[in-house]
């Protein structure tokens, strides 16, 4: 045990994309697994984390599920130059290595340098330096036995480059992350889609962060397309969703794929995706049914609710209701088919009411994962929907365009409310969100005109003769 | 729909209804496919389920078979029961049909197996 002892240090590379979503991602597979990590480092924005795990079954663990890390390698040696890193190797004891120098087992070094480039024969002369390692198996390229990576971190100013990298790593491959799983679920592979659906990477991080586990209820109250369920499902939760557009739910609405129009549709439903993706066993069911009316009994437990709500820009926000009243009364003709009109559905009601729901019906332990629409210069994190039953877990951003983000966001739920509490809950984020954004989107289109304008007269002034 | 599905549903979103549970299902066309049994899945929903609403809906769909009217105790080590309440869950589908409100006789479409819940206009 000893030995294995001073192998417990490992390094996670992770992809350059989703910073922000890192550490929420890791922390819920770490709770997920009940594993116990020690950070030798804070977690930062920088593409590896240094962390002591108990045992390499819990970094095979990790990245069993993670889509935002590359791959895990157990650390051998990390140091400030190369000169420190190879002294480092060679003190270490030859009995904790040896077992993955063996004749029958085909190696390879992979040489990552980030935030600077290097060619072919750069890479073959770094890995040369390390000839006094006592590796007798045969160098093969394509799925060798043992991987060694040998990592230069040249910091994220690639304008301000060192003369040297700052930090250098070397170890043994464990696992790879879930990146391959990005494009399996891709939407560009996959039979039917929306105008909005989640891509499959953020689908796969709100599964994690929701801690979806095999055998797991989870629902969804947005489903559209049930792009986020494909996500649940394939980590193996039972999937149940509802949206309120009766053509979505029974693939009515426009083709997902432009090129297919003059071909009849076939397949295009949420059931087909999740059939596509061997994932049919676990498909519950999807309901017409609308958000602010939940039909669902009060003794539903979930597991999980991951959603993606419209906020009316990109889809319509929509209820149902009607804006025409005669006599007090709303009046809707008898003895024939009558599709019931819908009016807007405000974002402050709608997170009250998936807020209410969750309350409800989630189990304790159990967590909502949703997005909210943000206006950078309209955020204040205090206004974010808030009950002592819930707890906040995370918020990560990701930018949207130069004045707008979304945030992802991570309840869990911790204790069962009172039932006065659930009615009375109200939220105040994102009210008249959809107007709000729309007067900003105005305001600065009028002043890039106005810009262009006084940009063109300047010009004019200064070409006079 | 599946009765796993209806098992959870209510028309409690109508004014006035208090419960709207279980809802009576009018089945026109049922379906019975094959999906594989997951045993603890189905232990793990079963304490979530009204036993009584599962067994009533199974017999109406004529797809009770041999499962008995009162839950069995010690089911979580039972595979042979449990496989048939995952036949009863997942297996049997209503493509076409109708589920009522048991207060108000209020009818719910259920078409291409999709239940639509849906008010109308007048009814929020």
């Amino acid at each position: 045990m000893n030995a294995l002892k001073t192998f417990n240090r490992y390094l996670l590379w992770f992809a350059n994309e989703h910073v922000d979503f890192r550490l929420a991602e890791i922390q819920a597979i770490l709770e997920l697994y009940k594993i116990k990590a020690k950070w030798l480092e804070k977690p930062s924005p920088k593409p590896y984390w240094l962390v002591e795990l108990p045992n390499e079954n819990d970094a095979i663990q990790i990245a069993s599920r993670s889509v935002t890390m590359r791959y895990i390698i157990e650390l051998w040696g990390g140091a400030t130059s190369m000169e420190d890193l190879h002294t480092e190797l060679k003190s270490m004891p030859e009995s904790k290595i040896l077992q993955y120098c063996e004749e029958h087992l085909s190696f390879k070094v992979k040489v990552e340098c980030y935030g600077n480039s290097q060619t072919a024969a750069e890479k073959v002369e770094k890995i040369d330096t390390f000839n006094y390692l006592p590796l007798k198996g045969k160098v093969k390229l394509k799925n060798p036995d043992v991987t060694f990576n040998l990592i230069e971190y040249w910091g994220m100013e690639p304008n301000n480059l060192p003369s040297k990298p700052y930090n250098v790593f070397f170890g043994r491959l464990i696992a790879h992350g879930q990146r391959d799983l990005i494009t399996e679920l891709s939407l560009k592979t996959r039979k039917f889609i929306g105008n909005t659906s989640m891509n499959s990477q953020l689908s796969l991080i709100m599964a994690n962060q929701a801690k979806v586990q095999p055998g797991d209820l989870v629902f969804d109250p947005f489903v559209g397309s049930g792009s986020l369920l494909v996500a649940a499902a394939y980590y193996g939760a039972y999937v149940l969703g509802s949206d309120i557009d009766y053509l979505m739910l029974h693939g009515k609405t426009k083709q997902s794929r432009k090129q297919t129009r003059d071909k009849p549709r076939v397949d295009e439903s949420i059931f087909e995706n999740m059939k596509q993706y061997k994932c049919q066993n676990r498909y519950v069911d999807v309901v017409v049914a609308d958000a602010a009316l939940p039909p669902w009994r009060s003794s539903l437990v979930l597991d999980a609710i991951i959603t993606d709500m419209p906020y009316g820009i990109r889809e319509s926000a929509e209820t149902i209701g009607s804006t025409k009243i005669q006599d007090g009364k709303h009046v809707v003709p008898e003895n024939e088919i009558h599709i019931p009109s819908k009016i807007e559905y405000d974002f402050s009601k709608m997170l009250e009411d998936l807020f209410k729901f969750s309350l409800t019906h989630l189990k304790v332990g159990g967590r909502l994962v949703t997005w909210l629409p943000v206006l950078l210069c309209d955020y204040d994190p205090n206004e974010l929907p808030m009950h002592r039953c819930l707890n906040l877990v995370s918020n990560c951003e990701q930018k949207l365009s130069t004045f707008t983000s979304r945030r992802l966001l991570t309840y869990e739920k911790i204790k069962e409310p009172e039932l006065h509490e659930v009615g009375a809950f109200t939220v105040s984020y994102g009210a008249a969100f959809r107007e709000k954004f729309y007067r900003h989107a105005q305001k600065l289109q009028k002043e890039r005109a106005e810009n262009r304008h006084n940009n063109r007269e300047i010009v004019l002034s200064l070409s006079e003769p | 729909m599946k009765l796993l599905t209806h098992n959870m549903l209510s028309s409690k979103c109508l004014k006035g209804v208090v419960t709207g549970y279980p809802l009576t299902i009018i089945a026109k066309d049922v379906k019975v496919s094959e999906v594989d049994f997951n045993q603890e899945f189905v232990s793990r929903v079963l304490p979530k389920l009204d036993w009584n609403v599962l067994w009533k809906a199974a017999e109406r769909l004529g797809h009770v078979g041999e499962l008995p009217q009162t839950l069995i105790e010690n089911y979580e080590n039972d595979p042979e029961f449990l496989k048939k309440v995952h036949h009863v869950l997942l297996e049997v589908e209503v493509i076409n049909g109708e589920l009522v409100c048991p207060e108000t006789g209020r009818k719910f479409p259920i078409t291409s197996g999709i239940p639509n819940m849906l008010l109308n206009d007048d009814e929020v």
